[in-house]
């Protein structure tokens, strides 16, 4: 293989191979969570870049701009930070219709403001036509480490529990229903939301919470074989519990793909000490976007770096890190 | 949730009282019982094996190769279903083609096909018509309408098959004990389930049409002991929700009209006299191997890989020494790792993977 595949923008196992071989030894990084936390005058901030080319731009329960801001601000939410800055640079095509942008502009503000978080700076560059689809967002965020404590990846430990805040892969599948080709009738719309709110009540509950994580691309699998890995701990969710939608279920059915690879735009992985799971359900069931919360699993010690799932009927499996790119079956 | 009939299926095995080999025909029944774990909760004499019924693995690498040659012609866009694009060819895949530049789309169905075409008049849009009763009757369907449309840059590299004549094959072939079959549901939905009526009457093998969910492949495993019990080899329907005994008949008919019985050749199980569909000469300006110019080059398989044996049911995907250290999802060297309906793929995505 010599040169990049669509498979290595997954988010999967051909994502991690590329940037473990490439970009880690390059840049001496030390971390790959979703943001870096940095200390400036013993204050610490949290530090991510994440870049939007979702296809079509305007799917059912959100559009770019939305995606881009929630997004960003949620890869510094799960490190414990408040969002507090953004950067937006625009990479838009000529020829774009200007309502469009209009649109995604104004979708960009309220989230933002949902947010709480400022846009200060930003950037405009148009591509000729072809170039690009329409438009694509870059982005920056920083966001303020709240307290003391540190959530990472590799936090979890044997006897924790899983929670997760409701129904799985909604925002891929309402996104795949609007894609060229595969239009399908469906009443799901994405879940793209800010968790910061959420995130903030669950640790201002005192509880000892170890891990937390947003499931977007490679889905609830690759965020929890991520940290079953990094956290050198298995994990073992049951499946009666998993939050999945009947519309979703029917979508994934018929395109022989599974719920738990497919992304999410306003879901929390939280992992938590086991006795403070109550604690934290309860909290998390008093936010807005906690309502549906449910405990999904638990950390075991052994297998290390895997997930397994007791499946409905009894059986036990494993949930494996996705490779690369969703690809739809033939029948 | 329906109970599973598990204490029903051990008492029935305990009844027999010898090992059972049943097959599973299907590829999504080998991901369905994958997925859920079912073997673990199967009596120690009762074994289900992996069928030929991928109809991405059993396409031959010759196929593979000559829709990769295909690809590489700049007048031309290959459109195939999702599954194809990372098979492994002798040098390449479509995947790999792809990001060098040649123009392969992934799509959802034949009929999206007919609409890259009708978009594209400057493109020879070609098809990857691969897959057995179930898909073939949606490709007949597009080669009737563009005929209707008289398009004219629309192909189809028809490489089409029936299941009956597999399963005649395998137990012609006498390699692989069989004990009963778990017939594709699918598949059956077309075709209907009295077609493998000979099974029981020639083998004296008991059949029973089964559904994809868990309990259904419970069920049917269930229906198969009985019948062994009972000194019985019949077709029996667990699948009856969907599957009624003469099928879809405006679905046979449309096949019949556009498609004709040939010869084809399967990835290990070679050449199987009759269970190809072929484009038929009124149709054949759309039958790539017609109107364009199609390579089948020269083969070269793997030495190693045992997907042909996994096909027959002959070698598990843990009995192939390649599984799990040079063969893997991210790096397939067979096509049985990389389908979503591969046995090899469900084996190490749910249940074992060899130590690197």
């Amino acid at each position: 293989m010599n040169r990049i595949l669509l498979a290595h923008g997954g988010g999967g196992s051909l994502t991690q191979e590329l940037v473990q071989q490439m970009f880690v030894p390059a840049f001496k990084m030390r971390s790959l969570d979703d943001a870096a936390v940095l200390g400036v005058d013993r204050v610490r901030l949290a530090f991510t870049t994440d870049s939007y080319v979702v296809k079509p731009y305007v799917f059912p329960g959100g559009d770019i701009g939305r995606l881009a801001v929630c997004g960003t601000v949620n890869d510094l939410a799960v490190q414990g930070a408040q969002p507090l800055w953004m950067s937006l640079s625009f990479i838009l095509e000529e020829g774009l219709p200007l309502a469009d942008l209009e649109t995604i502009v104004a979708s960009i503000k309220t989230a933002a403001t949902e947010a709480g978080v400022e846009i200060v700076t930003g950037d405009t560059k148009v591509v000729e036509r072809g170039k690009c689809e329409g438009l694509y967002i870059n982005t920056a965020g920083i966001g303020r480490v709240a307290g003391r404590r540190s959530v990472s990846h590799a936090g979890a430990r044997a006897g924790d529990v899983v929670l997760l805040n409701g129904p799985l892969a909604e925002h891929g599948v309402a996104v795949m229903s609007r894609r060229e080709g595969i239009v399908f009738q469906t009443s799901v719309v994405s879940d793209c939301a800010p968790v910061w709110p959420l995130v903030k009540a669950i640790l201002d509950s005192n509880a000892e919470i170890h891990t937390l994580r947003d499931p977007t691309r490679g889905g609830v699998a690759g965020a929890l074989n991520d940290i079953a890995v990094a956290s050198g701990v298995g994990i073992r969710l049951e499946e009666k519990a998993l939050p999945i939608g009947r519309e979703v279920r029917g979508a994934c059915d018929l395109l022989g793909l599974d719920p738990l690879t497919i992304a999410n735009e306003g879901k929390l992985l939280v992992i938590c000490r086991g006795s403070d799971a109550d604690r934290v359900l309860a909290t998390m069931k008093r936010q807005p976007l906690g309502r549906r919360s449910v405990v999904i699993g638990e950390v075991i010690e052994k297998p290390k770096g895997m997930v397994l799932l007791h499946t409905t009927i009894g059986g036990e499996r494993i949930v494996d890190m996705p490779t690369g790119e969703d690809l739809p079956r033939i029948c | 949730m329906m109970k599973l009939p598990l204490a029903e299926i051990a008492a029935l095995a305990q009844q027999v009282a010898r090992p059972m080999q049943f097959m599973e025909v299907c590829g999504t029944h080998t991901m369905a019982a994958y997925r859920s774990g079912l073997h673990q909760l199967l009596p120690a004499n009762v074994r289900l094996i992996s069928g030929p019924g991928c109809p991405v693995c059993v396409t031959d690498q010759s196929y593979i190769d000559a829709a990769i040659d295909l690809a590489g012609h700049p007048d031309v866009i290959v459109a195939t279903f999702g599954d194809l694009v990372r098979v492994p060819g002798s040098d390449s895949s479509l995947e790999q083609e792809r990001a060098a530049g040649a123009q392969v789309r992934i799509v959802y169905s034949p009929s999206d096909a007919l609409v890259l075409a009708r978009e594209c008049p400057s493109k020879k849009v070609v098809f990857l018509g691969i897959g057995f009763e179930t898909t073939a009757p949606t490709v007949a369907w597009a080669i009737r309408q563009a005929a209707e449309e008289n398009l004219k840059n629309f192909f189809v590299l028809c490489a089409h098959k029936t299941m009956p004549q597999a399963m005649d094959a395998l137990l012609r072939g006498h390699e692989v004990k069989i004990d009963g079959f778990l017939c594709p549901g699918h598949v059956s939905v077309i075709t209907g389930a009295q077609l493998y009526r000979f099974i029981c009457e020639q083998y004296k093998i008991p059949c029973v049409v089964t559904g994809f969910e868990p309990w259904d492949i419970l069920s049917g495993i269930k229906m198969l002991l009985q019948q062994h019990v009972d000194g019985r080899a019949e077709v029996e329907n667990e699948y009856s929700r969907s599957v009624s005994e003469a099928g879809n008949l405006a679905a046979q008919e449309l096949l019949a009209r556009v498609f004709e019985p040939c010869d084809v050749s399967w990835r290990g199980l070679g050449t199987i006299a009759g269970s190809g569909l072929r484009i038929r000469q009124e149709f054949a300006r759309f039958d790539a191997t017609v109107a364009l110019d199609v390579v089948f080059p020269r083969t070269r398989v793997h030495p190693g890989c045992l997907c042909g044996a996994v096909l027959r049911g002959v070698a598990t995907p843990l009995d192939c020494r390649l599984f799990g250290r040079k063969c893997s999802p991210l790096h397939p060297v067979g096509p049985c790792m990389v389908s979503s309906e591969g046995a090899c793929a469900a084996s190490y995505k749910y249940e074992k993977r060899a130590a690197a």
